[in-house]
């Protein structure tokens, strides 16, 4: 294994624990009242986020959804103005405009997190025409659930990708319940099969714990849209630990409590974990200081974020137009 | 200057725009057969003219018939470079795409705290008085006005049609364009140049002294016509056209009712929430001790529109039921 490849897979690691104490982090400030709403973590869906931006390069694009905290981290934006940004303050990635749902870093190609469910795909779809167009060779990702794989505008921009053959992936990430409605319940048929249907590739990942898995389907399907082959549906099969949104309390036990018990055995840094250190490519102890980092890192953000002022009321006033401003004030 | 339709009109602006900027692309319904002669010189593809053929089909783009999915694409290729001039054909069916027009396109911008630019502009057809039944007679322009976010666009000239679509098209911000097919076959003398006429600034089509008509889209010429029957009668009529609704020019329309103290407001809209109510309380609220006279607002009522020519005929403003506004606003009625 060169060492490229190594620093590829310690940065996985990185990338899964950055999410994992994030999401521990804001979950608790949601409950102790410092981050206002809710937040929707990744905790458990590590994996399946990680091994997906990590096939994209730093140029490529993607959206996503509510679950929105993994994917620009993902992607490699950095903690602090995530932090301030699900708090409101001004220095926030959005300024404060956005909160928790509308997560964006055009910086590392995050083009924006969406509140309602779907409606973020066409926006990986029409990144991936200007990279066509303007010949770039940039790829799109667009995140999206398994609530989301039931929404019509996934299939015209699926349509419309594949006719097109833009350089675009639709990834839906399955932690098999829309809230509380379990996925079977309410979907005929396998997800990724659904490609067939535009004459696309599907692929499906049951291994959606083992962020090798995710990063090798994923490197795929980028590589054959980079070389102008098309779009590729990836459905990856993952779960979240938490509920739906920090702090709801749903009254009627909509999971198995058993089914719960074993996909908590699959956590998937500790799966990882145990093979970096299996394999001999890193010890416990690197392992160990790593996330010893990751939790200082997440300390500097709540510090960034503590320090940080809130924005002044009349900046709620900005960023509606580009020009003209004062005609809207 | 040459003699210019509507249509041909904005066909000649998208043509300049595609010839001053290769981002410019062109995507929608039956673009590349210039099925609504916007795209095209003549009828056939081999005619001079034709965009396919000029451009290619890189950059004009047929569609299926998906408007969530034209639109959510449209915004996406906005934000990472492109500026795509969206044809929407009939306005009824921008109700398809609403979720893209009001969460993402609107949204993008302000929610992300101004990361994304959103240059994209979505053309649509208002075919009222035209026959074609509920589902494609609307005029839904006063509903995008109420999505901060939209710049909104409704010329009534060929002129304002080439100039303001140039703004639009260069324009950083998305803006939603509002075409009143009984407008496109109405010819002037249209400058070939290249000009751009700016958004938020009024056209004053006719200046008069006693009653303010401020009129949007295909009522201009209506009202135009009411004023000209007035004038006979001793009534001197201004005739202000807004252009742009988003912006609006609301000084232009305040400045004319300060000096006329009188004013009827006409569009073929509903009545409820439509512009004319918008630019009523404007003028209600800004220059209220102005007025000489309660406000007139002229609009299609908040009914349907039946397919029947003997129903539908009743349902807009035309220069009657304008001047009889205007004969009531002036005390005369």
């Amino acid at each position: 294994m060169t060492t490229v490849e190594k620093d590829l897979l310690f940065e996985m690691q990185r990338r899964m624990l950055r999410i994992r104490y994030f999401d521990e982090r804001a979950s608790k400030m949601v409950k102790r009242g410092h981050i206002p709403g809710t937040v929707h973590t990744s905790i458990g869906q590590e994996a399946q986020v990680v091994g997906a931006t990590m096939a994209l390069g730093d140029q490529d694009y993607m959206s996503g959804n509510h679950r929105s905290h993994g994917h620009p981290i993902g992607k490699g934006s950095p903690l602090g103005p995530l932090m301030a940004e699900l708090v409101g303050k001004a220095t926030g990635v959005c300024k404060g405009k956005g909160g928790s749902l509308h997560l964006a870093d055009f910086a590392v190609g995050s083009l924006g997190e969406s509140g309602i469910v779907g409606s973020s795909i066409p926006i990986a779809a029409g990144a991936a025409l200007s990279s066509k167009v303007l010949g770039k060779k940039h790829v799109s990702l667009a995140f999206f659930g398994d609530g989301a794989a039931n929404q019509g505008v996934l299939y015209e921009a699926m349509n419309m990708a594949g006719v097109w053959k833009l350089p675009v992936i639709f990834l839906c990430e399955n932690n098999q319940y829309a809230l509380s409605t379990p996925a079977h319940t309410v979907t005929s048929g396998v997800i990724a099969d659904r490609a067939a249907g535009f004459g696309m590739k599907g692929v499906r990942v049951e291994a959606g714990q083992d962020v090798l898995a995710v990063y090798e389907a994923v490197s795929d399907a980028v590589a054959q849209a980079r070389n102008g082959e098309g779009p590729t549906l990836v459905e990856v099969v993952t779960y979240r630990f938490n509920e739906h949104s920090e702090g709801l309390r749903i009254g009627t036990d909509y999971r198995d409590g058993d089914e719960r018990e074993e996909w908590l055995k699959k956590d998937p840094i500790v799966l990882f974990r145990n093979y970096l250190i299996q394999n001999a490519l890193f010890s416990a102890e690197e392992l160990d200081q790593l996330d010893a980092d990751v939790l200082a890192e997440v300390d500097e953000a709540v510090r960034f974020t503590d320090e940080s002022p809130y924005p002044e009321p009349e900046t709620a006033f900005h960023d509606l137009y580009t020009e003209n401003q004062e005609q809207f004030a | 200057m040459t003699l210019m339709s509507y249509l041909g009109a904005i066909g000649a602006a998208q043509r300049e725009a595609m010839d001053a900027d290769s981002r410019v692309i062109i995507m929608g319904e039956d673009v590349e057969a210039n099925v609504y002669g916007t795209t095209g010189g003549g009828k056939s593809r081999a005619d001079k003219g034709d965009f396919v053929q000029i451009y290619g089909r890189e950059r004009i783009r047929n569609t299926p018939i998906s408007e969530e999915g034209i639109v959510g694409i449209a915004a996406g290729a906005a934000m990472t470079g492109l500026r795509p001039i969206v044809d929407l054909s009939y306005s009824s069916f921008l109700y398809m795409a609403m979720d893209q027009f009001v969460n993402q396109v609107a949204k993008n911008r302000y929610m992300f705290g101004g990361q994304a630019s959103m240059p994209v502009v979505f053309r649509s057809a208002m075919f009222y008085g035209l026959n074609t039944g509920a589902h494609h007679s609307d005029r839904p322009y006063p509903m995008f006005m109420n999505v901060p976010g939209l710049k909104i666009m409704a010329p009534a000239t060929p002129s304002d049609a080439k100039g303001l679509l140039r703004t639009a098209i260069d324009m950083d911000d998305p803006v939603l364009t509002f075409e009143a097919c009984l407008l496109w076959g109405s010819k002037e003398e249209v400058s070939e140049e290249e000009y751009r006429i700016p958004f938020g600034k009024a056209r004053i089509a006719r200046e008069g002294t006693d009653v303010t008509v401020v009129a949007i889209s295909s009522c201009v010429p209506e009202a135009l016509a009411a004023a000209e029957v007035l004038a006979a009668e001793g009534i001197s009529v201004e005739v202000i056209d807004p252009r742009t609704l988003v912006p609006l020019d609301t000084n232009a329309i305040l400045e004319s009712v300060s000096r006329t103290g009188r004013l009827v407001v006409t569009e073929p809209a509903h009545k409820t929430c439509g512009a004319a109510g918008e630019i009523s309380a404007i003028v209600a609220e800004e220059i209220f001790d102005s007025l000489k006279a309660p406000i007139i607002r002229v609009t299609a009522p908040d009914m349907q529109i039946p397919f029947s020519p003997a129903l539908e005929k009743q349902m807009y403003p035309n220069r009657i039921t304008i001047a009889q506004a205007i004969r009531k606003v002036a005390g005369v009625a």
